[in-house]
């Protein structure tokens, strides 16, 4: 029955890799990559690991997807498809190399004396990858590393607000933005086309 | 199932994310590749932590997520950046820095 699993779900996620890489469309490309971390998350699953599965599920396929869709959207379709101008030499210098990291990552695998683990595994009690166990660890053992993590996500969040944020006379006259498009009626994709008196127009015009 | 088919998974998919950052050229999917490569090292690290019957390696895997989490924030607010400024999001053309 583990095996069963174990081969769909490896399956799905070599193919969710094979499709982030080779889809055209960086939308697809995304979708691909949910589809393999959901993959993951029942091979993490079949290893004993609840907690980073559903993290993964929760965390990963749920909300940092979102962000990638979001901006996906944003910037929209690009027509890059893979290695569209960087010359066939360089595409199959980059094939090869990643072939040579796989033969070597195999030599290491294969090659060292991992079978004396045993087929199975260690033995492992019945709470094994439990919310709760990892939570002990987190809490005891792993504080600063939890600390650390906790300052390192604060951090990048108020980086990303600083990078992304619209600057003063940075931007060039015929950049268009969600301000614009609010003032300019005559653009398409706001409310204001379809619905004159709408809310939008009571509160007066919205300030960038 | 023996650790050893998990960890040719991992291989495999680090291989193809590695193809992958240095095949595309849009640095939306160039991110998505690495996330990619840090999800086999996950994989890798909850194998190892399966096989030696220790969560320390569950823990690590956690810790990985997180620092993803932070790595997805701040390149997505940088492509967000540069897609503002009207600069071609492409990492061919962004050479200011190459000297």
């Amino acid at each position: 029955m583990a095996e069963v699993v174990f081969f769909i779900a490896a399956i799905g996620v070599i193919a969710g890799a094979v499709g982030t890489v080779a889809l055209r469309d960086p939308f697809y490309s995304v979708l691909a990559l949910v589809g393999h971390l959901l993959c993951l998350a029942a091979l993490f699953l079949l290893l004993r690991a609840e907690f980073v599965a559903a993290a993964q599920v929760v965390v990963y396929a749920g909300a940092i997807m979102v962000l990638y869709v979001f901006v996906s959207a944003y910037i929209g379709r690009l027509d890059h498809a893979v290695g569209a101008n960087a010359g066939p030499g360089l595409k199959g210098l980059s094939f090869a190399f990643a072939g040579a990291l796989f033969v070597e990552l195999m030599i290491a695998t294969l090659g060292t004396g991992l079978d004396a683990l045993g087929d199975e595994g260690a033995g492992f009690f019945p709470a094994f990858g439990s919310p709760g166990e990892i939570g002990k660890l987190l809490l005891t053992k792993y504080l600063l590393a939890f600390e650390i993590a906790s300052f390192l996500l604060l951090v990048a969040a108020v980086g990303a607000v600083i990078l992304a944020r619209r600057r003063e006379g940075l931007e060039p006259a015929g950049t268009i933005s969600v301000g614009d498009l609010f003032k300019d009626p005559n653009r398409s994709g706001t409310i204001e086309d379809h619905e004159a008196g709408s809310m939008l127009e009571s509160g007066g015009s919205p300030k960038r | 199932m023996s650790i050893t088919w998990y960890l040719v998974v991992s291989a495999l998919v680090f291989c193809i994310g590695a193809g992958g950052i240095l095949v595309r050229r849009s640095p939306l999917v160039i991110l998505l590749c690495l996330e990619l490569m840090l999800n086999a090292a996950n994989l890798a690290l909850v194998a190892f932590s399966r096989a030696h019957g220790n969560q320390d390696g569950q823990v690590f895997a956690v810790i990985v997520m997180v620092v993803a989490a932070c790595e997805v924030a701040v390149g997505l607010g940088l492509i967000v950046a540069i897609y503002r400024r009207n600069i071609p999001v492409d990492v061919d053309e962004m050479r200011e820095l190459s000297g």
